[in-house]
């Protein structure tokens, strides 16, 4: 009974953020806001991930995605866990290994030489806007202190 | 979620556990994944917000309409003797000064004399260049003018417009560009950036001004007196659209009456008399090269412009009026009932319809169906067989006592059906270009959300446009994140030019560059020079809170239905239920279609493993420091709910806009809203209430004191 009630809990978190995108009201979603989606659900997909996880469940190349589809694969990625957060120690080891010269902070030329050159690059856009966000006033990016005002606590 | 579940080494593999160093590459990869989601989840609370504040706004829209309506009905369903007739027949008044000479005596503005001690600008007529710019600084500086130099203003203005055409036409030849802006609404500091960014209008930059100067924002009166400024100036370059916030009706909520006579006590009647007869006067539509549609709210699949092009437009004062039929009779007795299927309030549509972005709607594949609505899915059964927008207008028509007009006119069977239709096209066509929205699915439908003009689909606008032999239709009406933005195979572009409409950091606004290749070119801006600086998770936060600030008002005047709905779906009165439920429940109380679980975290802070404690929650949202003591609640709850009907209701009461009314006229006005609500309240608490807002005891009210005992003081909300 408990496992029957979790699964349709789950069921409906789905489908409210799928219907935050669901402009025309019919159960579908532009196949461009999927990432938008999955993110905002607590899961911390790669790009390849969305990409795989995209290829399932799209409609023949139309472009949308239908909620028939989306609910039973997004369910299974929740329960399974699939694309599990980051967690902030891990994050700033991350930082730390692109401070080469252990300074506490990095210039925002070295953030962008890896986020546009390494893993899945940033577009110009993504990164005009990281940095935006993320540099202080001294136009350097102190990770411990973005990283821990920036990570969001999941929601029960 | 969370790692750590499984096998060892999945778990090793997922959660990416290194003892050491990260390799550069993997950290890479680990940054970049964390960002997007991070940016991901502010995407969703951004888009959420949106929603809620264009619930908000639009709900009401269609308030308003209901009110006109039931305004409407009660004019004709009480005798002549009644005193509630009395108090609102004045709304229906037609200007009585209706011939050109005498309307030039009334606003005689020579007798006003400017004192020395005034230090704005002093005008000199015809205007000028100069002048204009003078009007401009002292705008900027926060200066008035003069009540003489704006009633002399203002009739030169009227002069000017009763010789335009309904439709103006504009070239773009000797290589000029045309600049084209979107709603105002009273936002002075986006006009001024505009006119920063792209220069002050002339011969050599025309404009075209899409409607909606005023409302909402506190400086709609200093809009328009530049605007009219500058037409008077350059009448061959200035051109301004009708909005449908160019209308006295709706002025009277959306805050623009309340400005005016709040910056001009003693001729601020004046003032608005005469600027409801230049609304009504405004073109309705203006054209590019033959090619290039301008007009407020959009199109619907009747659209005629040779039609709207013959219209007496100054006959509509107000677009949310049918006009009066040309036909007198000698006596004046009533011919027809209303219909038996009379109900009392327009828009029977109990869900709404988000209007969304539509810029990822690239061509529709071919195997998407047409499904329906949402907000369809809802309407009362048997109320009407099909959705034809001939339905509808036919019920509209029937609900504003159209054949009945005061009570005064006759209708004969033979004479008045040709002139009916015709008025009632006429008045459709100009309904539909000041109110109507474009949607994603083909067809035409009425526009239940805002109560006026229709809902058109991309067919519409390509049958349109092609039986005009035009490319593009520009229209605002609607505030988009970035100002601009295009629909229906980009045949369509919306543009919005108030910035921060709905809260500091909420938008940006824009404004279109065309030249004779007709391909639009878009600034955008945003007003304030700290806005600019927000980081998006600032601008997304304020943005938010005064989105769930506006949120949790609606709530609290809301708590007695919701403790209704949460108790159907707990029988044994444990005072908790599920988060399902709650979301459900305060869906069917509020509809406003909003993802009420996304919106849970912040709404909500009483929840444990998926449990609300409705009773805790319901007394987190009450008022505190109540300012009056009032035996009987409710009433509080009701009026705060009501507070903009309210106003809207005091307003039109207090005749002589002198900001107080007597006890027995807050009877009647408190009288007419409960029936407008199917309340019903004692006299006895209505009298409490009237002598506890009596602060000084001289027996009458104060409004603007009434309304701010009002003001709803929550607890919870965060600073």
């Amino acid at each position: 009974m408990a496992g029957r009630k979790q699964s349709a809990d789950v069921h409906q978190k789905i489908r409210a953020a799928f219907d935050a995108f669901d402009y025309e009201a019919n159960s579908t979603v532009d196949v461009r806001e999927i990432g938008t989606i999955i993110y905002s659900l607590g899961c911390f997909p790669s790009q390849k991930d969305l990409h795989d996880f995209i290829a399932k469940v799209e409609e023949d190349h139309t472009g949308y995605i239908h909620l028939d589809k989306f609910l039973p694969a997004m369910t299974k990625v929740l329960q399974e866990h699939k694309f599990p957060p980051i967690s902030e120690d891990l994050l700033l080891q991350a930082f730390e290994a692109l401070d080469k010269e252990k300074k506490d902070y990095l210039d925002p030329e070295e953030l962008t030489k890896y986020m546009t050159q390494e893993g899945e690059p940033f577009t110009q856009e993504e990164m005009e806007e990281m940095l935006t966000a993320l540099a202080d006033h001294r136009n350097q990016i102190h990770y411990k202190d973005v990283v821990s005002q920036m990570t969001i606590k999941p929601d029960k | 979620m969370g790692c750590g579940m499984g096998k060892s080494e999945v778990r090793l593999k997922k959660c990416e556990r290194v003892t050491n160093s990260v390799p550069a590459i993997r950290a890479a990869l680990l940054i970049q994944r964390w960002y997007r989601q991070y940016v991901a989840r502010l995407e969703m609370r951004r888009r959420c917000t949106w929603n809620i504040f264009q619930s908000i706004e639009y709900a009401g829209e269609q308030d308003q309409i209901k009110l006109y309506n039931f305004f409407d009905f009660l004019m004709h369903h009480f005798t002549p003797a009644s005193s509630e007739r009395s108090l609102i027949s004045h709304i229906f008044r037609v200007n009585e000064i209706c011939r050109d000479a005498e309307w030039e005596k009334y606003f005689c503005y020579e007798s006003i004399e400017v004192p020395d001690s005034y230090t704005g600008p002093r005008l000199t007529f015809p205007m000028t260049f100069c002048g204009v710019s003078k009007v401009v600084q002292a705008f900027k500086h926060k200066q008035q003018l003069h009540a003489r130099y704006v009633l002399q203003l203002l009739r030169e203005t009227w002069r000017l417009l009763r010789i335009l055409t309904n439709i103006s036409h504009v070239s773009t030849c000797h290589t000029k560009e045309i600049t084209i802006c979107g709603d105002l609404h009273g936002h002075l500091e986006d006009l001024l950036l505009i006119f920063y960014k792209n220069g002050l209008p002339s011969s050599e930059k025309p404009y075209v001004f899409n409607g909606d100067f005023v409302d909402r924002g506190k400086n709609s009166l200093e809009i328009l007196l530049i605007l009219f400024g500058f037409l008077l100036v350059y009448p061959n370059d200035v051109h301004l659209n009708r909005g449908n916030h160019e209308d006295h009706i709706v002025n009277l909520r959306y805050g623009f009456t309340k400005e005016v006579l709040g910056k001009y006590r003693v001729h601020g009647k004046k003032i608005l008399n005469l600027l409801q007869k230049i609304f009504s006067w405004l073109p309705l539509a203006t054209v590019i090269d033959h090619k290039v549609l301008i007009v407020h709210g959009g199109i619907s699949a009747t659209t005629d412009l040779n039609a709207i092009a013959r219209v007496d437009r100054h006959k509509y004062v107000s677009a949310l009026r049918p006009p009066k039929p040309t036909h007198y009779a000698a006596d004046g007795c009533k011919t027809q009932a209303m219909g038996s299927n009379h109900r009392e309030a327009s828009g029977p549509a109990e869900g709404r319809r988000r209007v969304c972005s539509l810029t990822h709607h690239s061509s529709p594949p071919a195997q998407r169906s047409d499904l329906p609505r949402r907000s369809l899915h809802n309407l009362p059964m048997g109320s009407l067989l099909s959705w034809s927008v001939e339905e509808e207008l036919k019920r509209r028509r029937r609900l504003a006592g159209f054949d009945q007009s005061y009570g005064e006119l006759q209708r004969s069977d033979t004479e008045s059906g040709a002139t009916a239709e015709t008025d009632e096209h006429e008045w459709k066509q100009i309904v539909d270009v000041l109110w109507s929205d474009p949607m994603p699915q083909n067809g035409c439908i009425p526009n239940e959300v805002r109560g006026g003009g229709c809902y058109w689909g991309p067919d519409v606008t390509e049958e349109v446009l092609g039986r005009h032999n035009l490319q593009l239709l520009i229209r605002s009406h609607e505030c988009k994140q970035d100002g601009y933005e295009f629909c229906h195979n980009r045949r369509v572009l919306t543009i919005f030019s108030a910035s921060n409409y709905y809260e500091m950091g909420s938008n940006r606004g824009a404004y279109i560059r065309m030249g004779p290749d007709l391909v639009p070119h878009f600034i955008q801006y945003q007003a304030s020079q700290a806005c600019r600086e927000l980081t998006l998770r600032q601008s997304v936060g304020w943005t938010e809170r005064s989105a769930l600030r506006a949120l949790r008002e609606q709530l609290f005047v809301h708590k007695s239905d919701l403790i209704s709905a949460f108790q159907e779906f707990d029988p044994n009165n444990t005072g908790k239920i599920s988060l399902s439920h709650w979301a459900s429940a305060t869906e069917s109380v509020l509809k406003l279609g909003l993802p009420w679980r996304v919106l849970r975290p912040q709404l909500v802070s009483s929840t444990q493993y998926g449990i609300v404690d409705y009773q805790m929650w319901i007394r987190e949202l009450s008022i505190t420091e109540p300012k009056l003591q009032i035996s009987d609640t409710s009433i509080l709850e009701t009026m705060y709910k009501n507070h903009s009907n309210l106003e809207t209701i005091f307003r039109v009461i207090d005749t002589d806009h002198s900001g107080s009314i007597s006890f027995e006229e807050f009877r009647q006005t408190w009288r007419l809203l409960c029936s407008h609500l199917k309340t019903e309240i004692s006299d006895e608490a209505i009298a409490d209430l009237a002598h506890s807002i009596d602060f000084n005891k001289d027996g009458s009210i104060d409004i603007n004191e009434f309304m701010e005992a009002f003001r709803l003081v929550d607890l919870s909300a965060h600073a």
